[in-house]
């Protein structure tokens, strides 16, 4: 705190010391934030939270980014071809379905997509987040978005 | 570097001026400020804050937005966006959504992208078939309006920019009978997540866009009775 006292003073001919003094209390600000992260989640919208299991597994909870998959796939090739019913945690997915090839498993097979064994691109959640829509309207007025702190 | 350290100059400088122009307060309103200050400082991504939000922000509880999300914080890098975990390997190495979207469509909701122009322009080409790149999507053009109680335009259901994502059995005949005028559709259901909300509100672009579907003006204005 006593360090701010000093910039109180800031005259025309100072700009190099203020920008060593801002660089100097910008590092710790920058590491404060990626310790903290950002507590209020304003992830893309339409991302899947999948945790059925994977909190009681010890994993961390899937998610899946339709934003990512629609620029690669149309609807239909998942909600049709491969039969993912429109509800999220709906289709029991688990690890042996998809080594068998259904689900995440028809693509990410090491053919199509990069396989299962890159674990930590899937299971990216943080621990406890509950399976969800993100952003969906029904989870905006279940739970109105917090004000700003 | 000078984009990450503008906002904190101003965050600095307000700071200090607080602290000259009322040198009378005590330890503990000092400690306020510094909290604001670092509240501030953790929920806004550095290199897309602009100083005029980073000051509005340091004003605590009387931001000018309280509950409106600020420009700055759209389409976040994974790591900051509060579901995925940033101790977590693998998160680095996912896109940034900002990334992906620079050379498509933007709108005003959802994704802040326009996905029905960047198809129709090709900025996308999903594909159709899982292993077939050149598999061509089934279009049925057939306009479906319903007219709407009240002041709102009709709604023009357009199954054409539908089947170029979707597939009959994704709406027929789970949510929609394929018949005009055998669905009971409200606005009610669709932001409960039903009928059109089983997409709109979810994944397909979010129910704030009246417009897109009350675009058919009534021929007639409502009158009070
Ligand atoms: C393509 C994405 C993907 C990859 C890669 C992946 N998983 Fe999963 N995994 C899932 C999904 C989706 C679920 C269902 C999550 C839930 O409901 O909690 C799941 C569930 C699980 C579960 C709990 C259910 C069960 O089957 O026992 C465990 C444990 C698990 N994964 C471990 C792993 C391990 C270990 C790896 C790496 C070898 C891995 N996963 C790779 C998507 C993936
Ligand atoms: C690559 C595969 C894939 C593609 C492409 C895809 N989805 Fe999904 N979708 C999923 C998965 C996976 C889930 C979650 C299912 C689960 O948790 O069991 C899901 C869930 C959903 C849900 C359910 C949300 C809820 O209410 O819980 C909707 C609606 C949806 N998708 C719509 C779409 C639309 C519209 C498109 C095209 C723009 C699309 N999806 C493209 C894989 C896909
Ligand atoms: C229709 C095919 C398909 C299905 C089904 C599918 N994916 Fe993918 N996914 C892909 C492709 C293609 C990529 C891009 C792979 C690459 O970069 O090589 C990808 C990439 C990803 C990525 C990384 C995105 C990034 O930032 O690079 C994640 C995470 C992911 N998928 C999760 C999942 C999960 C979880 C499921 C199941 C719930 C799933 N996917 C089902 C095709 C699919
Ligand atoms: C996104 C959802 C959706 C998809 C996908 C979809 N439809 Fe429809 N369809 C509707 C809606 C909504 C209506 C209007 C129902 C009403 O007015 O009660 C409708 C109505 C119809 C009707 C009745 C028209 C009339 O005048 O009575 C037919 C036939 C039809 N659809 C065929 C199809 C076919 C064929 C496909 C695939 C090529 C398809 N639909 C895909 C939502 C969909
Ligand atoms: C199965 C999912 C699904 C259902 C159900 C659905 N839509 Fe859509 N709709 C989409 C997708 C996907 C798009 C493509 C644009 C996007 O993703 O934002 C779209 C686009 C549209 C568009 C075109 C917007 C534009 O920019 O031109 C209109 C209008 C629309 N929907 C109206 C409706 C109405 C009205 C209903 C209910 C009668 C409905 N939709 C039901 C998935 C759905
Ligand atoms: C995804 C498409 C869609 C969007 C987005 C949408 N509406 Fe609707 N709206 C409908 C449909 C479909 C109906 C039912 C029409 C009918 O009676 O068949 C409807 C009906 C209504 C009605 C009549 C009362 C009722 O519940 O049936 C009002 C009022 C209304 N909408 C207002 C709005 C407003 C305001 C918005 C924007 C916040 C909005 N709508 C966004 C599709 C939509």
């Amino acid at each position: 705190m006593k360090r701010n006292k000093n910039v109180g003073w800031v005259r025309p001919g100072m700009g190099a010391t203020i920008f060593r003094l801002v660089v100097c209390l910008a590092i710790p600000a920058l590491v404060a934030v990626a310790i903290m992260g950002s507590s209020p989640a304003r992830a893309e919208y339409a991302d899947i939270v999948i945790n059925n299991y994977s909190d009681a597994a010890g994993m961390r909870p899937a998610i899946f980014p339709h934003w990512f998959h629609r620029i690669r796939f149309r609807c239909k090739v998942c909600h049709a071809d491969l039969g993912f019913k429109f509800q999220a945690g709906g289709n029991e997915i688990n690890m042996l379905k998809i080594i068998n090839g259904e689900f995440c498993g028809a693509c990410h097979n090491g053919e199509i997509a990069w396989s299962v064994d890159n674990c930590d691109f899937c299971h990216s959640g943080k621990p406890g987040t509950k399976t969800q829509v993100h952003g969906s309207t029904v989870q905006k007025l279940l739970k109105p978005s917090q004000p700003a702190k | 570097m000078r984009t990450v350290t503008i906002p904190f100059l101003f965050a600095v400088t307000l700071l200090a001026v607080t602290l000259c122009v009322t040198p009378s307060q005590t330890q503990a309103a000092a400690a306020g400020v510094g909290a604001d200050a670092k509240a501030t400082e953790a929920s806004q991504p550095p290199p897309v804050a602009t100083p005029e939000q980073a000051a509005t922000k340091a004003k605590g509880a009387n931001t000018f937005n309280r509950l409106m999300k600020p420009k700055s914080e759209r389409n976040p890098a994974q790591a900051a966006d509060g579901i995925h975990d940033p101790d977590n390997p693998g998160t680095p190495q996912l896109q940034p959504p900002k990334e992906a979207f620079s050379s498509l469509a933007t709108s005003n909701a959802g994704n802040y992208i326009n996905w029905v122009q960047s198809l129709k322009t090709n900025a996308v080409s999903p594909r159709y078939d899982r292993l077939d790149p050149n598999a061509e999507a089934l279009i049925l053009d057939l306009d479906i309006v319903r007219e709407v109680k009240g002041s709102m335009p009709d709604v023009v259901y357009p199954h054409d920019r539908h089947t170029a994502w979707l597939d009959c059995s994704n709406c027929h005949p789970d949510i929609f009978i394929p018949e005009k005028g055998k669905n009971t559709i409200s606005m009610a259901q669709i932001l409960m997540g039903q009928k059109c909300g089983v997409c709109h509100g979810k994944v397909a672009f979010p129910v704030s866009e009246c417009r897109l579907c009350h675009s058919k003006p009534k021929a007639t204005a409502a009158k009070p009775k």
